[in-house]
């Protein structure tokens, strides 16, 4: 087996590797080294050939490979080492990796501090226990996306899609600029889960039906789908059968929601959040297993990636330190999800012999106008802000400064409507 | 085209290619048709993955007996073939004192059945070789000699190693007539061109109905599709067991069971529900909500939610009830098999020697082929594989290196293999039983458009031809930019 | 005279913008609750335009798909006219970051460029 050494080793290629692999080689560490999958950088990015991406970031509005390329090109510039068609298969018992490829055969990276960036698997039909049968045409959403954007080829004519995240809704646009007929957008809540600038300039540009409070409850079709039963749903997502109704489509397109793919976190025993379903980490995006970082996709689902980049450069300049033993954190604070608040990440802070700052990220669990958000600390509110609505699909962020003072606490965040 | 062979096995279940690899054993030219594009048919690859010992048949039936002759030659045959199976045994607990009442006519049965290692349990006993087991279990039964199996590779390394030894497999040809002169048949007409032969063996399964009347061979029986519903759960799922776990029988139905198989996944079903359709291979959320519940009684903890899968399988059920084997009553050459359940894959080995052992009684001649090679190789799997070994695979074939599957960690060459085998992987379904590409948690939503690939480029077809499984389930609706120059 | 809702997609925000005007102009826009939404409102009356985001073929590349945009939005009404223009063309590579690959697509004045680069040969 080949044996390579490096200072940081990256998992994925995407947008929050990248952004990892920039700073960390910015932060000072010598040798930086990619593993990827794919044979090109940009990982989802490259697929997403739509715009609005990097508005935060860039100011500007971008397309999936535009934003991707602005990374890549400072990944060549600072030297960052990409080994390209490689698997990384698990992390190794010394800290390192264990990854494979047809050109390289079998290789170990030892290092200093690895970066965890392997992004998120679509839910599938399954996750929803949709019934029926399993015919040819049906797909999740970024599966498509993937055939059509990348490898030329068409997935179907008529098309339902189930789910109004983003990716759904864009590839509503997409499909239907390459013919094909969009028969509905079926969501089982009340409210849009993707933007709503999605929903006007891909739904309503080409008028595809939007179905809020619906649902697909069985596909229909031996070899290809014949067509799926939707029907309404109660208060409680139930199905009212009595409202279904037979859509006729050959392609039943997915778009129900993203897992972090954390198969190889959870092989290294390292420790995972049931909610987020990637693993806990401190402001430094530091895992349980100190020297492993992780950011992006895989730590929690992103929806914009202007966000990925801004928590990766965090674990990027992190691992850097904790390679070079610069950094040395005991988590004494935890970070709760309060009343209204679905998940807070990090969700632990190491205090520091100076005041830091920490940018808590979190997801409300229902939509809302008007809304105080604030953390507290006992009795102590240590930040609060009033912003105009709110939203599950949105990452909402906290920014508090944590002083060298703080003992062991708790912080809990909590978000009130303001009537 | 038209063929020729001396026998003509109609059905590639479990039943049709054990039949075709026995008598690969001797001088003797086998074709095997198949409706579908792959090996496997229905029953044979949605079941609950079982080699039985033969505990719980009904004793004193043909069933009881090929049960117990397969499971006393199973082992060898997985050895020789290279598949994996699983000696895990089964408890069978009881949480009720009627079910405990039971207990007594389960273990006589066993006995009748000549299965003398069952063994009665304590509530204690069972707790301990079986932790998550509803805790208010009365006692139970160990049934040592149930196993696990891979079904679909059962079937497909015996229509591998037949194919080895000269059968011959035509896939994608649903039989259409058999043609009969003088009371005798002379060949089976197929969508894909017509066999001269002197003897058919109906193992057409859930359709051996419809073949048998083309011979007018079935008046007496019927054959209704009863469906299975299961569910597979992620390998990940925290509670798992490590036996067979039944529920006590009723009269109307052996009931849903669990276990864990060959490949780590957790198995919940099948539900019985008998139907007219036999086309009908859908799941309905009640049936399955069915299953949830059973389970639950069993393992209260077992975690339906950690599904990745949900599917079914049509178990011919013959009304009359009963194995039937033998040769037609009017039409000679016609060798029927019907009333094989919900012990196919149990029994099948048993089924073959049987087969053949009244083809030689009937007076046919089969001489003895003793350059039989009995032994084949699986594809290697590099998930299986040490550090070592793995290094040494892509040395040797550089696309071992190149993981298509993420969740079950399959490789490239795993799948050009699984292609260009014999009996060969046709389409998306037929790559994904052969080497599990595309069963793990995405449920093939990475591997999927790589697999569309890959079989258009070995298979030297476009990839708008590339199938899911049978002939007109076409993964893709056309060419996004320049199809003209594709067509 | 003429009446329209839209829904502002400028921020997150989403507000519902009311507008009314005929061929002369716009009379009145309310419901915005930034001068932004008024510009967008406004444009989206008279008529609206669209970034187009597609891919085109490219016959020489390891990859036959290249990500392509217009390089400012267009008039809605002519995005069929762009995806008819571009369903037709074919590309070679070397093709640079930003390369104009059909200039003024469909009269509109704007050009359809790359999105990012594509270099010549290979094999996926």
């Amino acid at each position: 087996m080949r044996e390579l050494t490096c200072d940081v080793a990256v998992i994925g290629a995407g947008p929050a590797g990248m952004a990892a692999a920039i700073a960390a080689r910015e932060q000072g560490a010598e040798h930086v080294l990619i593993v990827e999958r794919d044979i090109a950088t940009g990982g989802i990015l490259q697929q997403c050939i739509h715009p609005g991406f990097g508005l935060s970031y860039f100011n500007e509005e971008l397309t999936g490979p535009e934003y991707a390329d602005r990374f890549a090109a400072r990944v060549q510039e600072l030297g960052v080492e990409i080994l390209f068609d490689s698997m990384v298969l698990r992390l190794s018992e010394s800290g390192g990796l264990i990854c494979s490829s047809p050109n390289s055969g079998m290789t170990h990276i030892k290092a200093g501090a690895v970066v965890l960036a392997m992004g998120c698997r679509e839910r599938t039909r399954f996750n929803l226990r949709i019934p029926g049968t399993r015919p040819a045409g049906v797909y999740t959403a970024g599966s498509a996306q993937r055939l059509i954007n990348r490898q030329n080829e068409m997935v179907g004519k008529r098309v339902v899609i189930l789910g109004s995240g983003d990716i759904g809704m864009i590839m509503a646009r997409r499909l239907t600029l390459e013919g094909a007929k969009v028969e509905a957008v079926v969501e089982i809540m009340s409210y849009l889960a993707g933007l709503t600038r999605n929903k006007v300039q891909c739904l309503d540009d080409f008028n595809i039906p939007l179905l809020l409070e619906h649902t697909v409850t069985r596909i229909v079709g031996e070899r290809r789908v014949e067509g799926v039963w939707i029907a309404a749903v109660d208060e409680k997502r139930n199905p009212i059968l009595s409202t279904e109704k037979f859509v006729a489509c050959d392609t039943l397109l997915l778009s129900v929601g993203l897992l972090p793919e954390n198969e190889l976190t959870k092989a290294a025993g390292i420790k995972i959040s049931p909610i987020t379903n990637g693993p806990e980490v401190n402001q430094y995006m530091q895992t349980s297993s100190p020297h492993i970082f992780a950011c992006g996709n895989v730590l929690h689902v992103n929806d914009l990636v202007d966000n990925v980049s801004v928590e990766s450069q965090t674990a990027g300049k992190a691992a850097a330190q904790y390679a070079a033993g610069e950094l040395s954190a005991a988590n004494i604070i935890d970070c709760t999800a309060g009343t209204g608040v679905r998940y807070v990440c990090p969700q632990h802070i190491a205090v520091q012999s100076s005041d830091t700052s920490v940018r808590l990220y979190f997801r409300v669990r229902s939509p809302g106008g008007k809304t105080r958000i604030w953390a507290q600390r006992g009795d102590e509110v240590l930040k609060e802000k009033v912003v105009s609505r709110v939203s599950p699909g949105e990452m909402e962020h906290l920014d508090l400064n944590i002083p060298s003072t703080f003992d062991k606490s708790i912080i809990s965040v909590q978000v009130e409507e303001v009537v | 085209m038209s063929y020729k062979a001396d026998i003509v096995i109609i059905g590639a279940g479990a039943v049709g290619t054990a039949i075709a690899r026995e008598l690969a054993k001797y001088h003797v030219h086998v074709m095997v048709v198949d409706k579908r594009d792959d090996v496997g048919g229905d029953a044979s690859k949605s079941n609950s993955s079982i080699i039985c010992s033969g505990a719980d048949c009904p004793p004193n039936t043909l069933e009881s007996e090929l049960c117990r002759s397969s499971r006393a030659m199973i082992e060898d045959v997985v050895r020789e073939l290279d598949i994996p199976f699983w000696k895990c045994g089964a408890i069978m607990p009881a949480v009720t004192q009627q079910q405990m009442d039971i207990l007594p006519h389960i273990y006589d049965d066993a006995y009748a059945n000549h299965v003398y290692d069952v063994e009665y349990l304590s509530p204690k006993q069972i707790l301990e070789m079986e932790p998550e087991i509803n805790p208010n279990v009365l006692g139970g039964l160990f049934i040592p000699g149930d196993a696990v199996i891979d079904p679909f590779l059962l079937v497909v390394a015996q229509a591998e190693n037949a194919a080895a030894n000269g059968v011959e497999f035509l896939l994608n040809a649903e039989v259409k007539q058999i043609a009969v002169d003088q009371g005798r048949v002379t060949a089976v007409e197929t969508t894909q061109g017509t066999i001269q032969t002197q003897l058919v063996i109906n193992a057409a399964g859930l359709f051996c109905d419809a073949i048998a009347g083309m011979v007018g061979e079935a008046d007496d029986f019927v054959v209704k599709p009863r469906k299975g519903q299961f569910f597979i759960l992620d390998k990940n799922t925290p509670v798992k067991t490590s036996h067979i776990i039944y529920p006590i029988p009723t009269p109307e139905t052996r009931g849903k069971l669990l276990l864990q198989t060959v490949h780590g996944n957790m198995l919940l079903g099948p539900t019985a529900e008998d139907l007219d359709d036999k086309d009908d291979h859908s799941t309905s959320a009640e049936e399955l909500a069915g299953v949830e519940r059973d389970c639950k009684m069993l393992v209260p903890n077992i975690r339906v939610e950690d599904a990745i899968t949900q599917y079914c399988g049509l178990r011919p059920n013959r009304i009359p009830a009963g194995f039937h084997i033998g040769f037609g009553k009017k039409t000679k050459g016609y060798f029927g098999i019907s009333g094989i359940r919900s012990t196919g894959i149990s029994t099948s080995l048993g089924i073959a020697k049987y087969v053949v052992k009244m083809l030689q009684e009937s007076g046919i001649r089969l001489e003895r082929n003793f350059e039989f090679q009995s032994h084949r190789k699986g594809i290697e799997k590099f998930s299986e594989a040490s550090d070592e070994r793995r290094a040494k695979l892509i040395e040797e074939n550089p696309l071992y290196g190149r993981v298509i599957c993420r969740c079950e960690t399959v490789t490239e060459a795993e799948i050009v293999e699984a292609i260009h085998r014999p009996v060969g992987a046709r389409t998306v379904d037929a790559v994904k039983r052969r080497v599990r590409a595309g069963t793990g948690r995405c449920q093939s939503g990475f591997c999927t458009p790589k697999v569309i690939e890959i079989l258009a480029r070995e298979l030297k077809i476009p990839v708008t031809d590339v199938k899911k499984n049978l002939t007109g389930s076409n993964m893709l609706a056309g060419m996004v930019r320049r199809g003209d120059i594709n067509a | 005279m003429r009446e329209q809702e839209i829904i502002c997609t400028v921020c997150p925000q989403g507000c519902r913008i009311h507008i009314i005007g005929d061929e002369t102009g716009v009379h009145t826009v309310t419901g915005n609750t930034c001068v932004r939404g008024d510009i967008y409102a406004r444009s989206e009356f008279v008529r609206p335009v669209r970034t187009l985001t597609t891919t085109v073929y490219v016959e020489n590349a390891a990859e036959p798909l290249l990500p392509v945009r217009t390089a400012k939005p267009v008039p809605k009404d002519k995005l069929e006219d762009c995806m008819a223009i571009i369903r037709k063309a074919v590309f070679r590579a070397p093709i640079t970051a930003h390369q104009v690959l059909i200039a003024n697509i469909a009269g509109t004045g704007v050009d359809l460029i790359a999105s990012t680069e594509r270099m010549e040969g290979g094999s996926v």
